[in-house]
């Protein structure tokens, strides 16, 4: 077993700034009310991360409740499927995040920011959720500790993503529906500040990803920071070395920067995120943020941000509800300026070839989120010379995707 | 024209509290705006407040989302809505102040959105989205530019950022008077009192109270309790878009009357009381 190395981390101490900043990107721009919030939430992040006895029992959650460590899985008919001839090719290792309590990595942040709550002394908790396992997340880390729990989606994510509406129902959370914009995940999000706006001095809100004001992205990703620590101790446990290209989907971005975070460093390992491209890049239909967006200002954040020449914020798309999103987290748009990361998309049609695949070759259902991720491998094995290893960060499960699959298919393959 | 802060000292000289009605550009649509100014202007209001339509209108309620979404829709964008306030702003005795959110100043660039709303008459502009930890840019240019900047204090707020930002906001200080979005409130929080007076003991600046104020006995209440300005917003745009646009244009009319006859000089209305009692 991989014990847990200790939270504190020597990457990239220096970001974000005292300002919440990641270069130019980040900061707080949220409404005045917020603000004294905003201040009391990174104050209680500062005093408790490194506490003994907040991240003793942090550590006992992770391990007993949610299941840490997860498992580095080395996939070997993926890595045959895509070996040349002479054998050599991408040696291919699945970091197993969907196999955490709730089936995805949501829960390291989630179980955390309940636990800063508690200490906080406040007792309603409230989320937004795109997929819905940002929303199941919370709303288990809340059954756990008897919270109230008000979850926040959009009311088309609710019809794509019913059977997380359930879960959520299940273990007593309510589940508000958003009707504004196109019902999905950034609806979602402005609805759950609203309520935050209004009932800020009793609640304490979950943001899911690394978006969001200062201190969100921090805060959320070193809450799933222990994604890269883990995969650290176990590719030198396997091959005694670094892994040497890290693979994630990107929406908000809370998978991939949980796993980038230790090796941010590490100049020898590549980082490469896959945004979401819908029916394709050059249409209107895609939530490609760092790919072709414009920098702006959406949920407190600066960031790269899909908007029209007006500055209005435009509505995204993806098949997954989970990336679904027309910003970013600001440390991805600033790892993409600073050229540390590389940022690339696949389309709908490529992440289901890809969800298909990884199910048939490995026994694993990707959410299709995830499965954006492992479309890009089509791309990128071909470029690679050796054999260098990747970590993909299989960042969730997709039972919640069988019935989008199965509709796509019914429309598609007749 | 004259600036957000004459108009208040001007105010201020004849203990006249100032009345700021709300409403958003483009909804129904913006020859009506223009209507609408026009009769806010003619009927008591002081100083408007005009919202440009946002596709993600954190700080609003239902009512206001809803306008700016409906304005959005029939493509109503900042260049129209500018080019309205130009033609009607010159017929305007009431200064107007803009309330937009952040990311379209950022897009068309601070300084040529100030040069741009300056010279179709704008006077004050409010970013609800923008604390005043991220407004120095902003701040600094506006002055250059002679558009006046203003901040808004929520309840929430600590006494040391109450400070910062009564020191920094231009024009008058901007006090939320509720922990919300904005949007009608059956009543005013009661620490909206305590606040004024905090308030004006650290700052010689005029206060002007918004957010969920609808109707006059709350405007007289804000008023007593000291308020240099009153702002309502959704009950106006609510009205405005109840009905054909001439209706709507009646409603805010009357509204508009009630209203200022609501937040009259106290020395007004006490001798009204007294003649009124002396008769009967």
């Amino acid at each position: 077993m991989v014990s847990t190395p200790d939270i504190q981390t020597s990457t990239s101490k220096s970001r974000p700034d005292s300002m919440g900043r990641y270069g130019k990107f980040g900061g707080k721009y949220v409404p005045e009310t917020l603000m004294p919030a905003l201040a009391e939430l990174e104050t209680a992040f500062k005093q408790y991360r490194n506490e003994p006895s907040f991240q003793a029992e942090l550590q006992d959650l992770l391990r007993d409740y949610v299941g840490r460590p997860s498992p580095l899985y080395f996939a070997e008919r993926l890595t045959t499927h895509y070996a040349r001839p002479d054998g050599s090719g991408a040696q291919i290792y699945f970091k197993r995040e969907d196999l955490n309590h709730t089936g995805a990595h949501k829960i390291n942040n989630a179980i955390a920011q309940v636990l800063l709550a508690k200490r906080m002394g406040k007792q309603r908790i409230i989320a937004e959720t795109g997929a819905g396992q940002h929303g199941v997340a919370t709303a288990t880390a809340c059954a756990r500790f008897g919270l109230e729990c008000v979850v926040y989606m959009g009311i088309h994510d609710m019809e794509r993503q019913s059977l997380n509406v359930f879960r959520m129902k299940l273990m007593g959370a309510t589940v508000a529906p958003v009707e504004a914009g196109t019902g999905t995940l950034k609806d979602a999000t402005s609805e759950a500040i609203r309520d935050w706006v209004t009932n800020v001095e009793n609640t304490h809100y979950i943001l899911g990803s690394v978006a969001g004001p200062h201190p969100y992205p921090q805060l959320v990703r070193d809450f799933h920071a222990i994604i890269g620590r883990e995969t650290r101790a176990q590719a030198e446990e396997k091959w005694s070395g670094l892994p040497d290209i890290l693979l994630a989907c990107i929406g908000g971005g809370s998978n991939a920067i949980g796993l980038f975070h230790e090796f941010i460093n590490e100049s020898a390992v590549r980082l490469i995120g896959v945004e979401a491209a819908g029916e394709g890049i050059e249409t209107e239909k895609h939530a490609a943020t760092l790919t072709k967006g414009r920098v702006g200002v959406l949920h407190g954040a600066m960031s790269y941000l899909l908007q029209s020449d007006e500055g209005q914020v435009i509505e995204a798309h993806s098949i997954s509800a989970g990336l679904d999103y027309p910003g970013v987290g600001p440390e991805h748009s600033y790892l993409k300026d600073s050229g540390r990361a590389e940022y690339y998309s696949v389309t709908d049609k490529q992440a289901l070839e890809a969800f298909e695949r990884v199910s048939k070759l490995e026994g694993i259902i990707p959410a299709l989120e995830t499965a954006h991720a492992f479309a890009y491998l089509e791309t990128l094995c071909p470029q690679l010379e050796g054999s260098p290893r990747i970590v993909i960060n299989c960042s969730g499960r997709g039972d919640k995707d069988v019935q989008t699959v199965a509709k796509f298919w019914e429309r598609t393959k007749g | 024209m004259t600036s957000i802060s004459q108009c208040f000292q001007t105010l201020r000289s004849r203990q006249q509290c100032a009345f700021i009605p709300f409403i958003t550009a483009g909804d129904p649509d913006l020859e009506t705006t223009a209507e609408a100014l026009r009769i806010l202007d003619r009927n008591g209001a002081d100083m408007i407040e005009l919202g440009v339509p946002y596709s993600d209108p954190l700080a609003d309620g239902p009512v206001i989302q809803a306008a700016a979404t409906r304005a959005l829709a029939k493509g109503v964008n900042l260049k129209q809505v500018l080019e309205m306030i130009e033609s009607v702003s010159p017929d305007l005795q009431a200064p107007i102040i803009l309330f937009t959110y952040y990311n379209p100043i950022l897009n068309l660039g601070i300084k040529p959105f100030l040069k741009q709303i300056s010279q179709v008459g704008v006077r004050g502009l409010i970013v609800p989205d923008l604390p005043v930890d991220e407004s120095t840019e902003l701040l600094e240019t506006a002055a250059s530019i002679g558009v006046e900047v203003i901040l808004l204090v929520a309840p929430t707020s600590s006494k040391e950022r109450i400070e910062m930002i009564a020191q920094k906001s231009q024009g008058f200080i901007y006090l939320v008077s509720v922990t919300g979005v904005t949007g009608v409130r059956s009543q005013v929080q009661g620490r909206v009192k305590n606040l004024l007076e905090q308030m004006h003991q650290m700052t010689d600046k005029p206060i002007g109270v918004g957010f969920g104020i609808s109707d006059s006995q709350q405007a007289r209440q804000i008023t007593d309790w000291g308020a240099d300005g009153v702002i309502v917003g959704s009950a106006f745009v609510k009205r405005l878009a109840q009905g054909t646009p001439s209706n709507g244009l009646q409603a805010i009319e009357s509204l508009c009357r009630e209203l200022k006859e609501g937040i009259a000089p106290l020395e007004e209305k006490r001798e009204k009381t007294i003649t009124q009692i002396s008769y009967t």
